[in-house]
């Protein structure tokens, strides 16, 4: 729909005539609002950029790949952060993709409606919980799963797997790459399955009957018609999910073990960008320390940008593949 | 540029509550270190009672927030469970037109280990030697000589140890690292001391309920936890060997003897480390706790407030402390910090 298009019926007016009819007031402020986003997204960066002046200058690029952080000697790199964070987003999408993706095609496909209303509505609730819950039920929960019965099945199994078992072997303590996963995993399943359902839920039910007629089954119909159509939107909802991964803090810091260090093994501990800012920002005092939390945080930030961008061009290059006309 | 447009802003604001608290109250802002909050918010509100035109609002914001906003000058006095630095001191200095900042102890605090071996119920006793080893990654197993020789007829396992510490910069890491430093080279050279240090191994858990509940999960961990968090939450916990070469079991007595025992030496200016502290009953992972006050108050209702305060806090205010399981000031620091409020101006 063009939304433009019920202002100039009539044919142009003038400016106070659509002053005075709210047009133009709508318009106006709409508009700052909407370029108050902009503005304050500007001053974000401007602010991380300038406030970790002192590290960029001392460190370079080389903070990208340096892998010690040292408060005491004031020496800083974020390579065991960016390393943290970017495993613990994966592999929780990994675990949550297909769970979130199946379990909202059920519901919108083949659940009955009243069925799946209510459940979308303890979906929603879930998402609403607050972090620091997801890291207790990490701490009390998950933590002795993965070092009693994930833990050691997966050493058993897909740790004899050549190359993907040097991922699965070593101590196993319950906290690390691997829990902070699975609890991140939890906590972004119901972003997926909830706005995945609701896309699917919009497709419209001539294509689905469309299919139908052609002698598709039931499933042939969900799979091939429905879900490429929906695409975009799911995609929207995978990007949603990774964007709280990447940013999350609480429930990682509780289960992650907290110890900067690369590590292939998914038992180990190691740490993430949004929790070593959490956990030294409010005891930093020297003014380098500082600056490099800062530059941590610029960082993260330009890591989502990235994902983001990345996400864009993925949606975009799928698109040429079928799905959704436009 | 930012800072002063925050400052300013800041300053605003306090104005605007100062405003509208009027009537001969004075309005003090403090903000620092976590670990003496319950402390604090009960002196000031048990001072307020008794002097209805002072109140002290005290934002709990660590230690190094504490530092930086003092300096900044957003509050009136600051809070920190390490005594400021050379260079914090130099920056402040510079910020204040060269007046300087005096620091007061306050209560006193101390580290625990606390550990989870199955099949071993008893307090453990740990050498320096061996909390160092273990901390530096170089003593692995429970069955070590080092651990076992301090522990007769204990039957240890040969499992791997599990190191735990604090994940987030706490005054409690500083205790801990500053007691490291003091009885291992290795430590104070490859570590050092603060409130976030480069750990050589281990896990990190955020708060002491972190550390805590990392403990209790993990066979065969050790860490270290506060020793008013392990009193209050019935914690189980080992004894350490003191200078003298004795193992004592943490309890307030013990950190106040330490802090009598360094009050001998004890600097003018009090940023003094007792870990380690000589008597045979001191406890060796005690420490500080310290007020940080500007040498100059040019507003000179809020220096008398400071002033009056402060003298309050050392004489009354020490008879809440332990009933919050903080330890006493010894009485020679007390009667040595009493002379230093005339420095305040």
């Amino acid at each position: 729909m063009d939304g433009a298009a019920p202002r100039h019926v009539g044919g142009p007016r003038s400016f106070v005539a659509r002053l005075r009819d709210g047009d133009e007031v709508a318009h106006l402020i709409t508009l700052v609002f909407a370029a108050v986003i902009l503005l304050i997204t500007s001053m974000l960066v401007y602010e991380l950029w300038v406030s970790s002046h002192l590290s960029r200058a001392q460190f370079g690029w080389n903070f990208l790949w340096t892998q010690t952080w040292d408060p005491i000697f004031d020496h800083y790199g974020a390579a065991p952060f960016i390393y943290g964070t970017l495993v613990t987003s994966i592999v929780s999408l990994i675990i949550a993709v297909p769970l979130g993706l199946a379990a909202a095609v059920y519901l919108a496909e083949l659940a009955p409606r009243n069925m799946s209303d209510s459940i979308a509505f303890l979906i929603d609730l879930l998402a609403a919980v607050p972090s620091v819950i997801y890291g207790l039920l990490g701490i009390f929960v998950v933590v002795p799963v993965v070092r009693t019965t994930i833990g050691p099945m997966l050493i058993n199994t897909v740790g004899n797997v050549p190359v993907i078992g040097r991922l699965f072997k070593g101590p196993n303590y319950g906290v690390g790459f691997l829990t902070a996963s699975i609890v991140l995993a939890i906590m972004i399943v119901p972003f997926i399955i909830s706005v995945s359902r609701e896309v699917l839920l919009t497709v419209p039910r001539e294509q689905r009957e469309a299919a139908l007629a052609m002698g598709a089954t039931r499933w042939e119909a969900t799979w091939k018609v429905v879900v490429p159509w929906a695409r975009t939107g799911i995609m929207g909802s995978i990007f949603l999910a990774l964007a709280r991964a990447l940013g999350e803090t609480m429930a990682v810091t509780m289960v992650i073990g907290n110890d900067p260090k690369i590590r292939e093994s998914l038992f180990a501990s190691g740490y993430t960008i949004a929790a070593v800012i959490a956990n030294e920002f409010t005891e930093a005092t020297g003014d380098l320390y500082l600056s490099a939390l800062i530059e941590l945080g610029l960082v993260l930030f330009l890591m989502t940008f990235i994902l983001n961008g990345l996400a864009r061009i993925l949606i975009v290059a799928t698109e040429r593949g079928g799905g959704r006309p436009s | 540029m930012r800072k002063s447009l925050l400052v300013a802003l800041l300053v605003l604001g306090l104005a605007a509550t100062a405003g509208a608290q009027s009537g001969g109250t004075v309005l003090l802002n403090a903000a620092g270190a976590t670990f003496p909050y319950p402390i604090y918010s009960k002196w000031f509100d048990v001072y307020h009672t008794d002097h209805s035109n002072v109140q002290i609002n005290y934002q709990s914001i660590g230690s190094g927030g504490g530092i930086r906003q003092l300096t900044a000058g957003t509050v009136d006095f600051g809070a920190s469970d390490g005594p400021m630095n050379d260079q914090q001191i130099g920056d402040f200095k510079s910020a204040h037109g060269g007046a300087g900042v005096l620091h007061f102890p306050t209560v006193l605090g101390a580290d625990v280990p606390s550990y989870n071996i199955p099949g071993v119920s008893g307090e453990l006793n740990f050498t320096q030697k061996a909390l160092a080893g273990i901390y530096l990654g170089q003593i692995t197993k429970w069955n070590d000589p080092e651990i076992a020789k301090a522990n007769p007829g204990v039957s240890l396992p040969s499992a791997d140890i599990v190191v735990v510490h604090r994940s987030d910069g706490s005054g409690t890491t500083y205790i801990w690292t500053d007691f490291l430093s003091k009885v291992s080279d290795e430590w104070k050279n490859k570590v050092g001391t603060g409130t976030s240090v480069n750990w050589p191994v281990g896990l990190g858990g955020k708060g002491n309920e972190g550390v805590t509940g990392l403990v209790k999960q993990t066979p065969n961990s050790i860490g270290y936890v506060e020793l008013i968090y392990a009193l209050s939450n019935n914690i189980p916990y080992g004894k350490v060997q003191n200078s003298s070469g004795k193992f004592l079991k943490a309890d307030l007595v013990g950190v106040t003897a330490a802090a009598a025992g360094a009050a001998k030496d004890m600097p003018d200016d009090f940023r003094v480390s007792i870990t380690n502290a000589p008597g045979a009953t001191a406890y060796p992972i005690s420490s500080f706790t310290w007020l940080l006050i500007p040498a100059q108050i040019s507003d000179a209702t809020k220096r008398d407030a400071i002033k009056g305060f402060l003298k309050w806090m050392l004489a009354d205010g020490q008879g809440y402390n332990e009933s919050l399981s903080y330890a006493k000031l010894p009485k020679p620091v007390v009667a040595k910090e009493l002379k230093a409020i005339s420095l305040i101006k």
